[in-house]
């Protein structure tokens, strides 16, 4: 019997979508598997050996990196989500405002400009600051990620929001709860798993930054990517892999909770 | 508090943060892009409208003739060539990889899109470094290459345009994927079958019903690769190896070794220029996307 | 002239496989209006689009004009659709989508604008051909995409529900437009509907169709007044079922005794019993309202119920408790007043009951 027609059908798009699943994730797979490359190769297979693993955990300068990058990432990340909580609150079920556009604009503007720009601004900027005050401490590099991180944290905490039915608030100040009361036992617990995926977001973001912490770290302030572009212009063994397999490890982890959390919410 | 004072409070922590770290500093780099460049980098507070001339023109050491910076020039326009065809290509494995995961079932279709997703949201560097150990003269591909017979010495890949096209396509296509999709997902298909119904090709049905249909998403899937190309600094350093420059490079050559702040200021506000107005065609886009569908 | 011959239609695989049509065999003829009547999931819309092409059967052919359709894609055969949804392309004008399948099919661009404005012609839609198919109103959409449907004049036009989105009035004026259309292009048309009064209005020919099968083709009338089985004569019109004992038959004429102990004649239809238990189906308004001895049913007479053109009157039949429901037509000059709770005889029209296939 003849097949049948198929409306959805299009010759050839499944075999390119394949084709790009294929592309998207054999680079990526053959970096993690010559992390655990025996040989000083990343493109000589000399059997399997977790000894890069140990290697980097052993050197010195990529623990003071990671020490660094978690340090940065945690910091900012609770900064961002925390600021975009209450700009959300702000912004989220209101009556349009005078302003808000503004508010908008301001918000996602880490999105829109490139990032080299910003990251040029930020060493111009800081680069005064530090003269006029003489502070080279981690505080210009936590900022400037608090920054860029808000629109990451900002976004699925408004979608949250915006999912939520008001009523629910109005019943518990009706029942005698205080806005604070109402906010702590009625809004906060709904919002939470949003607040979670903006934390968890702004935690990958500020991770994986390279170019702004690259422009705006002081010497000896190297988080583990910009440790890794350092790396470049030395021979690479796979020891870089074996960081990029543990960041990537993070990332993949972060964003699939994510979305079975999203997804199970719903 | 009255409610406007309230949200005051609630947004000024976060106003504040994003004035000094992100939106502030601009001014300050256009103030910056008319000063006359320090001697070890820095500036010299000195008016000068130099900075905007060298964006687009030198001026000769020795005669004070005026011509165009053709190293200039060559950077941006190899930036805007490998951003077009870095777009292109996105949407020529974009467009037919959003169609499949549209017509996937619905409860899979999600997982689709979170194959495409994971790549996107991890380490922009770490992918970059994937396509280099897979290019390299000593990569798997010539390794491969090698070991076939096909060739005998490797093919230099890496640090050629080739590269940097491969390399931002790679990072950059979840975003063409992901706008599309949106828009194909909300696709009618009873459209399409009534262009079968009416005499209409495959082909015919792709071109004349399905495409004008998810053209909104097309359009900003192109503009969202096209300016993240424009400004990428990683992806043309690590597969450009400094030889092959993009506009990032350029601007950063000048806070660097060149050290000409001002020039780098005027740099960058012509870039952010460049992308600005490719976003408010991306706001048309979205916007005529909202007309069409309300 | 369409064959369709012995067509399955499976959704799924394995035990969980859904049978959309069973073994479905109908011959729909050259210039006819075919009706495909039925609840929702009993396989009509289905087999249109098997029809159309948008889904192969599972087994069994389709021929149209002694052709068989299988390995012709829907944009090789002379079939056009007209959607429930209307499936406007709304990216082009009225005109543009009209004009569509004449394009596509590569007529020269003079003979397509011929046919589009004789089409907007046709269902009076001339002064809007350049309106976006999103500035016009409902029953204007209807009409454009019937004009669309029938520009490429196919032999045959499929019709899935396409008057359900319009409101009463509108839907009233559309069956006119239709059958008009019908008469004028001289096109089979192929409709499918849920709806009894529509099909019975419009069509040359309806098919009852339930579960995935055919469970009677016939003229509207012959549908209406000679129900074969009890499904047909309960999901087209009202029915009385009433239980009977066969005592006699010749050829079509069945005696039976009801309940009560009273004898009537009645059609046998397909029923091939000559004795035994049947169950006899009696329209509303094939009884009348009589004195309690006149005639061959007595009851009491529960609610009555006022509908404008006629009164229903709802009784509970003496010894059996079965519920009688009887129509009639209001008319100015009134029979005798009943009371609610009144015990009333009920005379049935001779031969006016069917005899019901179990």
């Amino acid at each position: 019997m003849a097949k049948s027609f198929d409306v959805r059908r299009q010759p050839g798009f499944t075999a390119i979508a394949m084709l790009c699943f294929v592309l998207l994730y054999l680079p990526i797979l053959l970096l993690v598997a010559y992390s655990f490359n025996a040989g000083q190769s990343i493109s000589q297979w000399e059997g399997l050996s977790l000894r890069w693993y140990a290697s980097a955990w052993q050197n010195d300068q990529i623990q003071s990196a990671t020490i660094l990058s978690v340090t940065i990432a945690v910091t900012a990340a609770f900064l961002a989500t925390s600021v975009a909580v209450l700009a959300a609150l702000a912004t989220t079920r209101v009556k349009p405002w005078r302003g808000q556009t503004v508010a908008f604009a301001m918000i996602n503007q880490p999105l829109m400009v490139p990032e080299i720009v910003t990251a040029v601004s930020l060493l111009i900027f800081f680069a005064m600051i530090k003269v006029a005050t003489g502070y080279t401490g981690l505080w210009y590099l936590i900022i400037a990620h608090t920054a860029f991180c808000i629109p990451f944290a900002y976004m699925p905490i408004r979608a949250r929001l915006q999912g939520m039915n008001l009523s629910l608030e109005q019943a518990g100040a009706d029942l005698y709860g205080t806005p604070v009361k109402v906010f702590r036992y009625i809004t906060l617990p709904q919002l939470w798993p949003g607040i979670l995926a903006g934390g968890m977001l702004s935690f990958v973001i500020s991770l994986d930054d390279v170019v702004i912490t690259e422009f705006v770290k002081s010497a000896g302030q190297d988080t583990l990517p910009t440790y890794m572009l350092g790396q470049l212009r030395r021979n690479i063994t796979p020891e870089i892999n074996a960081i990029s397999t543990a960041l990537l490890a993070i990332s993949i982890l972060m964003v699939t909770a994510m979305f079975f959390f999203s997804r199970t919410r719903k | 508090m009255s409610p406007s004072r309230t949200r005051f409070a609630l947004l000024a922590p976060a106003m504040v943060i994003l004035f000094f770290a992100a939106a502030g500093p601009l001014v300050i780099v256009l103030v910056y892009s008319f000063l006359i460049p320090g001697d070890y980098g820095g500036v010299v507070w000195d008016f000068s409208t130099d900075a905007w001339f060298g964006v687009v023109a030198e001026r000769d050491f020795f005669t004070d003739q005026l011509s165009w910076a053709d190293a200039h020039l060559s950077v941006f326009w190899r930036s805007i060539k490998l951003s077009l065809m870095t777009s292109v290509l996105s949407l020529v494995i974009g467009f037919p990889t959003a169609y499949f995961i549209a017509t996937r079932p619905k409860g899979s279709r999600d997982v689709w899109m979170l194959l495409i997703m994971i790549p996107f949201w991890t380490n922009l560097l770490i992918r970059t470094f994937a396509i280099m150990e897979l290019i390299r003269n000593e990569g798997t591909i010539n390794t491969v290459l090698i070991a076939m017979g096909l060739v005998t010495q490797p093919i230099q890949m890496l640090y050629t345009e080739f590269s940097m096209l491969v390399g931002m396509t790679y990072v950059y296509l979840p975003l063409m994927i992901l706008p599309i999709y949106a828009s194909m997902e909300r696709l009618d298909f009873s459209l399409v079958e009534a262009g079968y119904d009416l005499y209409a090709t495959r082909w015919q049905v792709l071109r004349r019903v399905i495409f004008p249909l998810v053209k909104p998403g097309v359009v900003a899937g192109s503009i969202l690769v096209f300016v993240p190309c424009l400004g990428a600094y990683v992806t043309p350093r690590v597969l450009g190896g400094g030889k092959q420059l993009m506009l990032g490079n350029l601007i950063e050559l000048q806070f660097g070794q060149l050290r000409n702040w001002p020039l780098g200021a005027a740099l960058s506000l012509t870039l952010l220029v460049i992308v600005m107005i490719a976003l408010i065609f991306y706001v048309r886009a979205a916007g005529n996307e909202g007309n069409a569908h309300g | 002239m369409i064959e369709i011959d012995t067509v399955s239609k499976l959704f799924g695989a394995g035990d969980s496989a859904f049978r959309a049509l069973d073994r479905v065999s109908v011959t729909i003829k050259e210039n006819e209006f075919f009706t495909l009547l039925g609840p929702s999931g009993c396989g009509k819309t289905t087999l249109l689009r098997l029809i159309a092409g948008f889904e192969g059967p599972t087994s069994g052919k389709i021929l149209l004009d002694g052709q068989d359709l299988a390995d012709k894609p829907p944009y090789r055969r002379p079939v056009n659709t007209v959607f429930q949804s209307y499936a406007l392309f709304p990216h082009m004008t009225v005109a543009e989508n009209v004009g569509f399948g004449l394009t596509m099919l590569g007529k020269p661009k003079s003979e397509v604008a011929a046919t589009v404005s004789e089409m907007l012609a046709l269902v009076r839609m001339t002064n809007l051909a350049d309106r976006k198919t999103s500035q016009i109103s409902g029953g204007q959409q209807q009409r454009v995409a019937l004009a669309r449907a029938l520009a490429p004049r196919p032999k045959v036009l499929l019709l899935d529900e396409p008057l359900s989105a319009l409101d009463f009035k509108l839907r009233k004026e559309m069956q006119l437009e239709l059958k008009r259309l019908q008469s004028e292009t001289g096109i089979t048309f192929v409709f499918v509907t849920h709806d009894q009064e529509e099909a019975l209005t419009m069509s040359d020919r309806i098919a009852v169709m339930s579960g995935g099968t055919i469970r009677q083709i016939g003229g509207p009338r012959e549908i209406y007044d000679q129900p074969s089985e009890r499904f047909v004569a309960d999901f087209i019109g009202d029915t009385n079922f009433l239980s009977a004992e066969m005592i006699a038959r010749t050829g079509d004429s069945a005696q039976l005794r009801l309940g009560q102990g009273a004898e009537v004649t009645a059609r046998a239809g397909q029923v091939d019993k000559t004795s035994g238990a049947v169950t006899l189906a009696i329209r509303p308004e094939h009884a009348r309202l009589v004195a309690l001895d006149a005639g061959q049913l007595t009851g009491t007479l529960d609610d009555i119920v006022y509908f404008g053109t006629d009164t229903h009157y709802h009784i509970t039949l003496d010894g059996i408790g079965t519920r009688f429901v009887l129509r009639r037509q209001n008319s100015p000059d009134e029979m005798r007043p009943v009371q609610q709770g009144e015990r009333v005889g009920i005379a049935l029209a001779s031969s006016a009951g069917q005899v019901l296939k179990d």
